[in-house]
């Protein structure tokens, strides 16, 4: 076990689910993101702050990201379209999940490879068709994974990462949003 | 005596050990189908004679309204009067109550929900589709039993626990007890509360020895979606995640499979079994629902199958833990002279099955005779 090396610092965790068990309090976390417009459909978001552990904190480096739409929906393109930010989260989540599900179970990862696509039919957003969604009708994210172990144990590592996964949760089921005006 | 076969199951129950592995101290199974599955009935008449042969005091018809601690022990208050006693076993069980889901408040009238308590056949249920929540081994037989019927059956299904009936030729639970599985103490698992919040498996008990996985259902028509999240505007709203659920179920039975192959193979006993068997996948359906209008009339049933609780309201102990479960370290209660039996890897992983009970009471009683003796 011990000579397993991906980074993670399992046993941070494994003492963190120890104490937040009989303190749920601790455990309840607030992420945050602020976002302006700035022209046409171009958007930049910042994330730095969030609440957890009882108290503010903040990450190290503010992070900056613009969200736009692509050429061929007449825009300028200044960054990806917020449906991809669905994406990002999603394989950033799972890799996440299987780099430390891997090191609590004593396998030693090589390379991790994921591919995300999402199918998404245009004409909900549109309005052009009433019976169609306006979100993905399906995700499929395809994992290549390089590691000391059989592939019955990497399948096996990447069912615990999506049932360990915060963003695999939120996409696949629903989760009560309020938007207001301030 | 034998309260909760009696009255708390449906009609078609069956026992999913076989007749043989039913065994009580000085009691064993002596019929003709040492590997059919007793009945609701068989298994009453099976309790009914370890009652005569045990000729324990058994005080029948007696409810315990409470049971309070005083300086020397416990008074057991019953609608028959009060005990007073030194020592207490708690083997009320860990199903006394069906667990339902708080939005199962927001469907609609229009709709009959039930849980398996009030379940008994599916004549008694409205025409129509049944929605059955749940897929053990409760679920898995109501879906099955309900489609057999003639009506439209949609099973959502979360985690589960999916095992063949037999394995090379061999009632699974044959391998669970021989391997040594079942004798996995509680004090050698790596996540004890995981083990004792399992599922019970997909089995069914029948003379056919059949499988009933997902697989086995979907053949039968029976229309799977995801775990069922919330109820939103008269629909439910279904997970996406059901293939991870399928992927997590087979990988846990290959292992388990893996697992029995390696005790036949280091044990000497590949001569008693027929050769290693591979099973399909889970089937995904082609596109599982996300949501269902439970408006629509399509379905005019819920068969709440989301599990158990213990009932723990008449226990006037400060024992009892915020998720309701009692504390106990293998039956010994938090709380002196008081102990509990019959519950999921009280002791081991065959805590709860009849042929569990056995050595789990010995070592508990062991306890309970001991810390008498230190007192008197």
């Amino acid at each position: 076990m011990t000579t397993v090396a991906n980074g993670v610092n399992v046993q941070a965790l494994l003492d963190a689910r120890e104490v937040l068990k009989t303190a749920p309090e601790a455990a309840q976390f607030v992420w945050r993101a602020s976002s302006k417009w700035q022209n046409g459909v171009h958007s930049t978001t910042t994330v730095k702050e969030f609440f957890g552990l009882g108290q503010e904190q903040t990450h190290k480096n503010e992070a900056v990201f613009d969200a736009d739409h692509p050429d061929v929906f007449a825009a300028e393109d200044n960054g990806i379209t917020p449906i991809e930010y669905l994406l990002v989260g999603l394989a950033s989540c799972l890799t996440a999940g299987v780099a430390s599900v891997a090191q609590n179970r004593g396998i030693q990862l090589r390379s991790v490879e994921a591919t995300l696509e999402g199918k998404h039919d245009i004409r909900g957003i549109l309005g052009a068709d009433a019976d169609v969604r306006n979100g993905f009708t399906d995700i499929k994210v395809t994992f290549n994974i390089d590691a000391d172990a059989s592939k019955q144990d990497i399948e096996a590592l990447v069912a615990q990462s999506q049932k360990r996964s915060a963003v695999f949760d939120a996409i696949t089921n629903p989760t009560d949003v309020t938007v207001e005006v301030a | 005596m034998a309260n909760s076969w009696r009255r708390e199951r449906w009609d078609s129950f069956r026992l999913l050990t076989p007749n043989w592995q039913s065994r009580l101290p000085g009691l064993g199974y002596e019929g003709p189908d040492p590997d059919g599955y007793m009945t609701m009935g068989e298994v009453t008449e099976f309790i009914e004679r370890f009652a005569v042969l045990s000729g324990a005091p058994v005080r029948t018809s007696t409810n315990v309204t409470s049971v309070r601690r005083t300086d020397g022990g416990y008074d057991v208050t019953t609608d028959h009067g009060e005990i007073g006693c030194r020592a207490v076993v708690i083997a009320s069980g860990a199903c006394n109550q069906p667990v339902v889901p708080k939005f199962s408040e927001a469907v609609p009238s229009s709709v009959r929900q039930l849980t398996p308590f009030g379940y008994r056949e599916p004549g008694r249920l409205p025409d129509g589709g049944v929605l059955v929540v749940g897929a053990s081994a409760t679920g898995v037989q109501l879906a099955a039993e309900l489609r057999r019927s003639g009506r439209p059956v949609i099973l959502s299904v979360g985690e589960h626990v999916r095992l063949p009936r037999t394995y090379r030729g061999r009632d699974v639970l044959w391998w669970m007890d021989a391997s040594g599985v079942w004798d996995q103490r509680y004090d050698e698992v790596d996540d004890l509360t995981r083990a004792r919040r399992l599922p019970s498996p997909q089995l069914v008990g029948t003379p056919e020895r059949a499988t009933l996985d997902l697989n086995a259902l979907t053949a039968m028509g029976v229309e799977l979606v995801g775990r069922w999240a919330a109820v939103r505007d008269g629909r439910a709203l279904f997970s996406g995640g059901l293939r991870n659920v399928f992927s997590l179920a087979d990988l846990k039975m290959r292992r388990l499979l893996d697992g029995f192959d390696a005790w036949a193979r280091t044990s000497g006993r590949e001569a008693e079994v027929g050769p290693p068997e591979s099973f399909e996948p889970t089937r995904v359906p082609e596109s599982a629902r996300l949501q269902l209008d439970l408006n629509s009339g399509e379905i005019r049933t819920i068969v709440w199958a989301t599990g158990f609780r213990p009932d723990y309201g008449w226990l006037d102990v400060p024992v009892v833990d915020e998720k309701g479960r009692l504390r106990h370290d293998g039956g010994v209660v938090d709380s002196p002279g008081l102990y509990a039996l019959g519950l999921p890897m009280l002791r081991r992983r065959r805590s709860t099955f009849i042929n569990g009970i056995e050595d789990d009471a010995r070592d508990v009683i062991g306890h309970l005779a001991q810390d008498l003796a230190v007192r008197s």
